[in-house]
């Protein structure tokens, strides 16, 4: 059980952790009383137990980079299970390959460039997952594994892995996507289990005031066009309440950002019910809940994510109302991610007792 | 006196709300009653068991001493005397190698188990304030809680009318750690000796009690004890890791803030650990210097869990042997808490005036987590009690940019642990901030030398 030289744990300037041979620490410790019995300890050249010295503290809390990304998976699943529901094999097959794409990717990736590999820490697959459910029904698989390998090799891997990129990846290569496949990305499909002739977006109807809106409440089931994950309201707003009781995020963003999508709404409208369809519609709830609560490109500090959420949410309103696009909510969190840095900046709190 | 509970988010001046970390308690050994251990073979006595100057050794090798006699004195200003725990033989002055790699000098005495008294220790007359503080200089006593800081320092104060409040620091918010609580509950005659004393000299208009809301025992205890003194108030606090920090329990319980620079004193405060206190009035009852302490003995792997009585001095391996040994084979052993404790490295070291606790992990709590990439989740910038920002340190270290420490305020880091404590990826920010206070405080050194040295040109 006992090793033959006690070490010292340390952690050098780049945050590797070092464990060095000790024996210049003399001790006259030989024997330690174990279990009722005098034992010998093996004594080392320089006749040392073993203790591990290392810094304070020496109790960790249980959360862990992986749990979070577990959480979040947890959190995504009402969604992804509601997205084969409405969607079918389509949509299925979509998740299933961005997930293992991305997974994959960034395990060749790592191992290529001779860095740890960090699969285990989940972070990929929440990564192709959200991509997944960002994506229509009428993207090939093909296209969603080109999307997960930019995601997670570009936007994260070049940048420095988990925690290092300034955008959201899933967003980053929606937008990539939209860009390079715009037919099939860009295309509104209606979940199939709807016979519906039409395949305009709510948002789309609702813009240039054609067609036939869907009803409140099938908007918020999610018998609506759309990406496959973005649909179905109450998955969504389930696997939000989900995260905040995990107190993985803070209500800040997501209740912000919609709420102030709704007040703007309703003022520019003068309609409550216009204003409602507006956050059931596009990716505002998956968006405000899942993409814009990421942690290594939003502000950590509450007023920073209050700031950032109000700037999402007009973003997204004024592209929805005067853009060309009929959907803001990818280009609205995106652009705020850029601003990211500052509003962190910003929000600095003063140190307790600090004199400027 | 009153009681105030103060519940969890909701203060009596919501001014704004200090973060922490809720830790694992473990408060195993409170229940049970600290034992007397029995006097060891071989005692060492530090010279720097204390903030500030070593002591002087004033005993030569192979002089006889007894228990209570003066064997060091006071090296300075700040600075304490040793008292010896034991009757014995002076072996040899030598000194030892703590965790840190630094020798200190020490004083190495062969017990002979007579526990002979010295004459030295008699009652202490105190008639007035300069007494009280000359007893407190010459008890040796120094804050129990942890910090080692001379205590008559702190109450040699040049006008008392400045002090509005004394805070007695009970929240002993370390996990483990129970050696407050049973000094409340086994000594409670001793602190109300104590408070009485405060009163007396300090002439202070309040004393709080700031105490966890998780010792109900002490909690009853010191309600029933203080019942009739209108001065006394008992603030019971949520148990929020790092409850008992000096500027935290300020201000949690006095709604004031200490700023940067400046003593509890300049915002009309004097705090001090319930137990320095209870040491105080038993020294001036019965003229017994600072020589035992209680120490909580605890861990994974100790035997029996409990506190015990040990005389200054003693090696943990004969604490731990009083315990039962180990029940496996420890992977680490410390002086302390397990959030600001020392990891030591070996058995051989002493029981100091500042040690309250000794534990032992065994492999599996012992092993330092990997740390991995900072995924910027915030959640050590949103714990952190004084407001302070490591990844922000961590930055300007790297990036070597002393400037920018200056602006963070990273001198004003307490070190307490709660940010590596919450951090998922498990960095090692405490580490970080150590190392960014060191650098700072070269970079300061060498800017003063810096300008001196231009004055110099001038002139
Ligand atoms: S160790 Fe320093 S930076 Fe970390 S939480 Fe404590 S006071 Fe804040
Ligand atoms: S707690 Fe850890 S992972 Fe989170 S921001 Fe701080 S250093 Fe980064």
């Amino acid at each position: 059980m006992t090793k033959n030289t006690r070490y010292y744990v340390f952690t050098d300037s780049n945050g590797k952790q070092k464990k060095v041979k000790v024996s210049h620490l003399d001790s006259n410790a030989n024997s330690i009383n174990v279990k009722g019995k005098v034992q010998p300890i093996t004594v080392t050249e320089a006749g040392t137990n073993d203790l591990i010295v290392s810094s304070s503290p020496h109790v960790w809390s249980k959360t862990t980079t992986s749990k979070i990304m577990l959480d979040v998976l947890i959190a995504l699943l009402p969604a992804a299970f509601a997205s084969v529901v409405l969607f079918g094999l389509q949509a299925f097959i979509l998740i299933v390959s961005c997930v293992a794409s991305a997974i994959l990717a960034e395990w060749i990736f790592q191992a290529l460039c001779k860095q740890k590999v960090t699969i285990s820490d989940l972070s990929a697959a929440v990564t192709g997952l959200l991509l997944a459910l960002n994506l229509p029904a009428s993207v090939p698989w093909w296209q969603g594994v080109i999307g997960s390998i930019i995601a997670v090799v570009v936007v994260k891997g070049l940048f420095g892995g988990i925690g290092k990129n300034f955008a959201n990846p899933a967003i980053t290569a929606r937008v990539i996507m939209l860009l390079a496949f715009s037919a099939t990305v860009g295309a509104a499909v209606q979940p199939s289990i709807v016979d519906a002739t039409s395949t305009a977006t709510p948002l789309y109807i609702l813009k240039e005031n054609y067609g036939i809106l869907p009803s409140l409440f099938e908007m918020f089931v999610g018998l609506r066009g759309g990406a496959i994950g973005e649909t179905c309201a109450i998955a969504l707003l389930i696997g939000g309440i989900y995260l905040m009781a995990r107190k993985v995020i803070t209500w800040h963003t997501p209740v912000i950002f919609v709420g102030t999508v709704f007040i703007l709404m309703l003022i520019l409208n003068g309609n409550v019910e216009v204003a409602l369809y507006e956050i059931l519609s596009g990716g505002l709830l998956i968006g405000a809940i899942f993409m814009a609560t990421d942690y290594a490109t939003t502000p950590t500090r509450a007023w920073g994510k209050v700031i950032f959420a109000i700037g999402c949410a007009i973003i997204t309103v004024a592209i929805r109302m005067w853009g060309s696009y009929p959907e803001g909510v990818s280009f609205s969190i995106l652009f705020m991610n850029i601003l990211t840095p500052y509003i962190d900046r910003l929000t600095r709190k003063k140190p307790f007792g600090g004199v400027r | 006196m009153n009681i105030i509970k103060i519940k969890k988010g909701v203060l009596s001046m919501p001014l704004f709300k200090l973060p922490g970390a809720h830790v694992p308690h473990h408060k195993n050994t409170a229940s049970k009653q600290a034992v007397k251990m029995p006097v060891p073979k071989e005692i060492i006595m530090q010279m720097n068991m204390h903030i500030g100057a070593f002591a002087q050794p004033i005993v030569n090798v192979g002089d006889h001493v007894l228990v209570g006699q003066k064997i060091a004195q006071a090296g300075g200003y700040i600075s304490a005397p040793v008292h010896c725990s034991v009757s014995g033989v002076v072996k040899k002055i030598d000194t030892v190698l703590e965790s840190d790699g630094t020798h200190v000098p020490a004083i190495f005495i062969e017990t002979d188990g007579m526990q002979e008294i010295s004459d030295e220790v008699q009652p202490i007359k105190v008639d007035s304030y300069e007494d009280f503080v000359e007893a407190i200089k010459n008890s040796g006593i120094v804050g129990l809680g942890g910090a080692g800081f001379p205590t008559y320092v702190k109450f040699a104060i040049k006008d008392l009318s400045q002090v509005e409040a004394v805070v007695i620091n009970a929240a002993e918010c370390e996990p483990y750690i129970t050696s407050d609580t049973r000094t409340m509950i086994d000594h409670l005659f001793e602190l109300e000796e104590g408070v009485k004393l405060l009163e007396k000299f300090l002439g202070a208009k309040r004393i709080i009690f700031g105490i966890e809301n998780n010792k109900k025992e002490a909690i009853d205890a010191l309600s029933k004890t203080f019942k009739d003194d209108q001065k006394v108030e008992i603030k019971v606090l949520p148990a929020l890791y790092p409850q008992g920090g000096e500027k935290v329990l300020i201000y949690n319980t006095t709604k004031r803030i200490v700023p940067e620079g400046k003593l509890p004193l300049d915002v009309g405060v004097v705090i001090i650990n319930v137990t320095t206190l209870a040491w105080i009035a038993r020294y001036i009852k019965t003229g017994m210097p600072l020589v035992e302490k209680v120490v909580t003995v605890d861990g994974s792997c100790v035997a029996n869990p409990q506190n015990v009585i040990v005389p200054i001095g003693t090696k943990i391996k004969d604490v731990f042997d009083f315990c039962g040994g180990f029940k496996e084979m420890p992977y680490k052993v410390m002086y302390g808490g397990p959030m600001m404790g020392v990891a030591l490295p070996n058995l051989d070291l002493p029981i100091t005036k500042r040690t309250n606790a000794i534990l032992a992990f065994n492999q599996k709590e012992a092993t330092v987590p990997e740390p991995s990439n900072c995924i910027n989740c915030g959640r050590c910038i949103n714990h952190c009690p004084l407001h302070l920002d490591p990844p922000a340190f961590a930055k300007a270290l790297d990036l070597n940019r002393p400037e920018e420490l200056v602006k963070l305020k990273v001198n004003l880091c307490m070190e307490c642990g709660v940010c590596s404590f919450v951090c998922p990826a498990k960095r090692p920010l405490v580490q970080k901030n150590r190392l960014a206070k060191a650098t700072l405080k070269k970079y300061l050194a060498e800017q003063k030398k810096k300008e001196e040295g231009k004055q110099n040109e001038n002139k």
